[in-house]
């Protein structure tokens, strides 16, 4: 569990940390990057837009060991869980923009669709949480 | 991150290194909206060969350049893209809408 407060500083630390973890557990050099980009934009989105750009807002994080039976095999997997107390969050809108548009803003949700195998948000009491899945690929697959 | 600016003929040099993130780019977008819209710098390229990381933000911030570039008439371009920044470039789909080119003297000779 990882506790910290709603300072874009800590960004860089917290992705310093998902690298590692996720090195450690055997994700690809591509893997690595892309989860650690996908939790760096949901953290950044929590800040922006649960928080308001405020810095000292209580942020949680959770990582655990997981599995699942995928295709006859047992897939492993790591889970992030971010929690936040900013308002609710309407999940129809936490879909990004049409990529074909050139301009900015609205791309951390699409880093994170891209890099993640489940993007869940739910709001339980008055705590936000989005939980976030990637499984590493099984030995058939890499093949 | 770090960043630090040349000037070549009548281009500008923007070197970038490190990590690019919510926390910092503004450093980025400022200076480079500055010599674009203020300074009418006829080029300005921008080198992301020591760029670490950079997240949707510091793309923002590129796209932000390219709009006040073609807004004013100017041109505004890439060189060097590390591995992180090129990833994240062809993630938005949006590395094809850049000026891309491999070098520093490729970007100067175009």
């Amino acid at each position: 569990m990882l506790a910290l407060y709603s300072n874009p500083r800590l960004l860089s630390v917290v992705r310093g940390a998902v690298e590692r973890l996720t090195e450690t557990l055997g994700f690809p050099a591509v893997e690595c990057r892309s989860i650690t980009r996908a939790v760096d934009e949901a953290l950044t989105n929590i800040v922006r837009h649960s928080y308001g750009n405020r810095l000292d807002k209580p942020i949680a994080m959770y990582f655990r060991r997981t599995q699942r039976r995928h295709e006859g095999e047992v897939q492993h997997g790591l889970e992030i869980l971010l929690c936040d107390h900013g308002p609710g969050v309407d999940p129809s809108k936490l879909r990004g923009r049409p990529l074909e548009e050139i301009r900015p803003g609205g791309l951390g949700l699409h880093f994170i669709r891209q890099a993640m195998d489940t993007v869940e948000f739910t709001r339980k009491g008055p705590t936000n949480r989005l939980r976030l899945v990637k499984f590493l690929a099984s030995a058939s697959d890499a093949s | 991150m770090q960043i630090s600016i040349r000037r070549h003929d009548e281009t500008t040099i923007f070197d970038l290194s490190g990590d690019i993130d919510f926390a910092n780019s503004p450093e980025v977008r400022q200076p480079l909206l500055r010599e674009i819209r203020e300074n009418r710098t006829p080029r300005v390229v921008v080198n992301l060969s020591q760029v670490r990381y950079i997240d949707s933000s510091g793309v923002a911030s590129l796209v932000e350049g390219l709009k006040a570039s073609r807004d004013l008439g100017s041109r505004f371009g890439l060189f060097g893209l590390s591995t992180a920044a090129r990833e994240t470039l062809q993630l938005s789909r949006l590395i094809k809408v850049f000026e891309v080119h491999e070098n520093e003297e490729q970007a100067l000779a175009s």
